[in-house]
């Protein structure tokens, strides 16, 4: 059941007939095995990828390196928590390496970015520091490329 | 001036493909789903772009040999043998050509005298017939029947070989029937070709794309070795359609006799084109697995759901076609086809196209994404639905 995962992160809008058949169980299998995946949040959610500057260009995406002081009963779980807690905050990971957080803003404002960093970010007990970076262009995310498809000028051809 | 009286009379009597106004239909359609085109829906992989790219900023853009770089022949020798077990000296029997159609070509005009007849099996590819023909061969056009799973049967090639007889086509795995054939229906061939001197053109174009076994070349059996052209490219097992880039081998002298025709007519395959293959051949067997794979998902879910939907349609065990039976329907393919283009706004070839043997079957080629072919199922369904209703009404 794990291909229909695989099938799903790719493209979650195909039907499910195709998806069956694709993963080789029957229709009513991966409708089970989907309802399972998703009562137990083995899937958390399906959301479009989009490419927002061709909408509208003046908001920013926004990643930011947090240093913070682990506590002694959670880590670094409890210190997430009141920092993901934000809408704001779009993704966020534990690393490692010379710092703790990867925090992701995205489709704000620089001054809304700005204010989130020096009035809720900082200031949050156990935070040490942070740095951020603007995301000057995207490339490809989700194995998706940020770029218009090249027109089809080609003739139709019998092959 | 009247250019009937110039144009060459072989070429004159060539009628282009009628399919043609398909297209034309298609061409002003908007959101119309094409199932038409035989031609992989995946990009060639990067690291064989990359290489091709490579080659060009460091200045490879002269001729090579007339027969291919000598490291792209020695990878292809290579990896016949690792993928099908074939074995060919890459100095004297591997020439690269344009595409597995030029090597056709070749085959077809080192092999054939005037008036010598080649057997091509059908519905095929349509290639084979027009290219004897310029050859200056007599095409004779064998109906292969959905019974046996249009494979060639012994009885059938026995009753088609003549003293004219020159050269078998062999189009295994078939576009468009997707149909194969095992080892032993190659064995059976063997013994019918035993004591002449026939020889076999053998186009592999869609070997790798073999579902649930190991392609078998007529290379592979010993009997057929000696009598066997193999042609095979990159086209369709790295999706490399717009490269160009096909080959061939055969016993010595053959290769020989294509090489110095190649050398007059082509010079030698693309510079840019055979870097990009050394790559695919050296790095390439990943790629060929993963799009098997994403392929042969496709295959299944369309093969079940032509079948649910009350369209017959065999298992095609390779190529990227299925090619499921209209005949309930009462209509011809080309009705069909055209039909349901207008209609549903699906493009499929009818079968009729592909030579005696094809009418009645319609070519649905599932190179495509499976989000297109879901709603190709779909709408082909509405159709169904929609036609057998009229036909109730009338009927």
């Amino acid at each position: 059941m794990e291909k229909l995962l695989e099938l799903l992160e790719q493209d979650c809008t195909m039907p499910v007939s195709a998806l069956a058949a694709a993963a080789g169980v029957s229709e009513e299998e991966a409708k089970a095995a989907i309802k399972k995946y998703e009562d137990d949040r083995t899937i958390l959610g399906y959301q479009a990828i989009v490419d927002w500057d061709r909408v509208r260009r003046e908001t920013v995406t926004a990643l930011i390196e947090v240093n913070v002081t682990p506590q002694s009963k959670d880590g670094f779980d409890r210190i997430a928590e009141r920092i993901y807690q934000y809408d704001e905050v779009e993704s966020m990971y534990l690393m490692s390496g010379s710092f703790d957080l990867t925090v992701i803003i995205s489709g704000r404002t620089l001054r809304e970015v700005a204010q989130f960093v020096g009035e809720r970010l900082a200031p949050i007990q156990g935070v040490t520091g942070t740095a951020t970076h603007f995301i000057l262009k995207k490339y490809k995310e989700k194995h998706l490329v940020f770029r218009p498809q090249d027109p089809e000028e080609r003739e139709y051809i019998f092959v | 001036m009247n250019y009937d009286n110039i144009l060459n009379e072989k070429i004159q009597n060539i009628k282009p493909s009628g399919i043609r106004k398909f297209f034309d239909i298609l061409e002003e359609m908007t959101d119309a789903i094409s199932l038409g085109i035989g031609e992989p829906d995946f990009v060639t992989p990067w690291h064989i772009r990359d290489a091709g790219i490579y080659s060009l900023e460091r200045g490879h853009t002269k001729y090579t040999s007339n027969a291919g770089m000598l490291q792209l022949r020695r990878e292809i020798a290579a990896y016949l043998n690792r993928r099908f077990d074939l074995q060919y000296d890459y100095a004297s029997q591997i020439l690269v050509t344009v595409g597995g159609s030029e090597a056709i070509d070749l085959a077809l005009r080192v092999l054939v005298n005037p008036g010598e007849e080649v057997i091509v099996p059908t519905p095929s590819f349509v290639c084979y017939g027009p290219l004897a023909e310029m050859a200056g061969g007599m095409p004779k056009y064998l109906e292969l029947k959905a019974e046996n799973q249009f494979r060639l049967t012994p009885e059938e090639l026995r009753s088609a070989i003549t003293d004219k007889t020159k050269v078998l086509v062999l189009p295994f795995p078939c576009n468009p029937t997707g149909g194969t054939m095992d080892r032993k229906d190659l064995e059976a061939i063997a013994e019918v070709l035993k004591g002449t001197d026939i020889m076999v053109i053998s186009d592999e174009i869609y070997a790798e794309l073999t579902y649930g076994r190991r392609h078998v070349s007529p290379a592979n059996l010993t009997d057929l070795y000696d009598r066997t052209v193999v042609v095979n490219g990159f086209s369709k097992s790295h999706a490399m359609t717009g490269w160009r880039m096909g080959y061939v081998c055969a016993p010595k002298p053959i290769v020989a006799a294509m090489t110095k025709l190649h050398q007059f007519g082509i010079m030698s395959a693309p510079t840019t084109s055979q870097y990009a293959a050394v790559e695919a051949m050296r790095n390439g067997d990943g790629d060929i697995e993963h799009m098997r794979e994403e392929y042969d998902r496709r295959r299944r879910y369309l093969v079940e759901n032509l079948n649910r939907i009350g369209l017959s349609c065999f298992e095609p065990k390779g190529a990227f076609y299925v090619f499921p039976d209209v005949r309930s329907t009462g209509l011809s393919s080309e009705e069909f086809c055209e039909k349901f283009l207008l209609e549903e706004k699906v493009a499929v070839i009818p079968g009729s196209a592909f030579g005696p043997g094809g009418e009645g079957f319609v070519r649905a080629c599932y190179a495509a994404s499976m989000k297109d072919i879901a709603e190709a199922v779909a709408r082909m369904d509405n159709f169904l639905t929609n036609l057998r209703r009229k036909q109730g009404r009338e009927g």
